[in-house]
């Protein structure tokens, strides 16, 4: 699967590693619907961390629309949240 | 739901904005290159916003560092005169300004790493449109019509989805800039303002002060070669003459 890593580039994740990303992914939310920074931080950074170092930098020649989407390694928890809450949760698309 | 899959959605919205329903999918290669063009010199001149935001902040900080040094000076002068208290005072205004230089310097870290995103981000998006340039060609001759509707259409949207990442980047780094122009505008209308002039510009009484102990002090040091001249008598001969002469007439 394809996953970008908002304002760095995207990168092939094997499929295996779904459940990995996924644990971490939910820790991520957990900690913006508690509203806890540090932990968000945190869990961001491994979420990161995950991605990086179990996926492959997509090459610049290669362009494919991606799975996933981690934001920006540096937002603010208020920042997601409302990037989040701007979008009625992806209620915009192709979600009904 | 975990939040990748909402991003994902998010990004999705924002791409589906910039994809044209071209009836040929050939075509929609052109359209979207044209886009990409468009979005690329956007990103440049967000970075070239960035650029500005931080030299402001440099010349707000060096016109604020240069106000800092003047009143060490002072308070080293002051000491030098033995004025404890007009030294503490210069001192103490002095710390004023340290503070609203760490906030510049807060603020002038916050943007240079926005800069240097964008600019990394301009980077990859030239790299990126550059050989989307070199492969459309190459797409619109190898593929047949049905290949093309997928192959094309996964090339322009993946270019389309980093062109909304930049796009998202800008909004990000204008919001930051955003804040501080608020701040900056403000700062410098102080400066103009003569508001801070008290507390920055010490030529009124720091200045004067000092000024005034060291016309003192010179005024003491000529009063006490003179009173050493006189006290010897040795007569420098035209002028004392003259004056002698003088003296006399009267």
């Amino acid at each position: 699967m394809i996953v970008r890593i908002l304002g760095e580039g995207q990168y092939t994740v094997p499929d295996e590693r779904r459940d990995a990303l996924g644990k971490l992914d939910d820790a991520v939310a957990e900690a913006v619907d508690r509203g806890d920074q540090a932990r968000f931080a945190e869990a961001l950074a491994a979420l990161t961390a995950e991605v990086r170092s179990s996926g492959v930098a997509l090459a610049d020649d290669a362009f494919a629309p991606s799975d996933l989407v981690v934001p920006f390694t540096d937002s603010s928890l208020e920042e997601t949240r409302a990037l989040l809450a701007d979008h009625g949760e992806g209620h915009e698309g192709d979600d009904r | 739901m975990g939040v990748m899959k909402r991003m994902s959605g998010i990004l999705q919205a924002k791409t589906n904005k910039l994809l044209d329903k071209a009836e040929d999918p050939r075509e929609s290669l052109d359209l979207s290159y044209q886009k990409q063009l468009e979005s690329l010199q956007k990103v440049r001149r967000s970075v070239a916003d960035v650029t500005t935001a931080k030299k402001r902040i440099e010349l707000q900080a060096s016109q604020l560092q240069g106000q800092a040094d003047k009143l060490q000076n002072q308070a080293k002068s002051a000491l030098t005169q033995g004025n404890e208290d007009l030294a503490r005072e210069a001192l103490a205004r002095r710390a004023a300004l340290a503070e609203q230089l760490t906030d510049l310097k807060t603020q002038h870290d916050q943007v240079s790493g926005q800069e240097e995103k964008l600019i990394a981000t301009a980077q990859k998006l030239q790299t990126q449109v550059d050989s989307f340039r070199t492969k459309k060609e190459t797409m619109k001759a190898s593929y047949t019509a049905a290949e093309a509707q997928t192959k094309i259409g996964e090339a322009v949207s993946g270019i389309s989805e980093s062109m909304s990442d930049a796009g998202m980047s800008m909004q990000r780094a204008q919001d930051k800039i955003d804040g501080m122009q608020a701040r900056a505008g403000a700062m410098d209308e102080l400066l103009a303002s003569g508001a801070l002039t008290d507390l920055t510009n010490p030529v009124d009484d720091i200045q004067a002060q000092l000024d005034k102990a060291s016309t003192t002090s010179t005024v003491d040091a000529e009063l006490a070669a003179l009173k050493a001249e006189v006290g010897t008598g040795a007569p420098p001969a035209p002028e004392l003459g003259a004056a002698e002469h003088e003296d006399s007439a009267s």
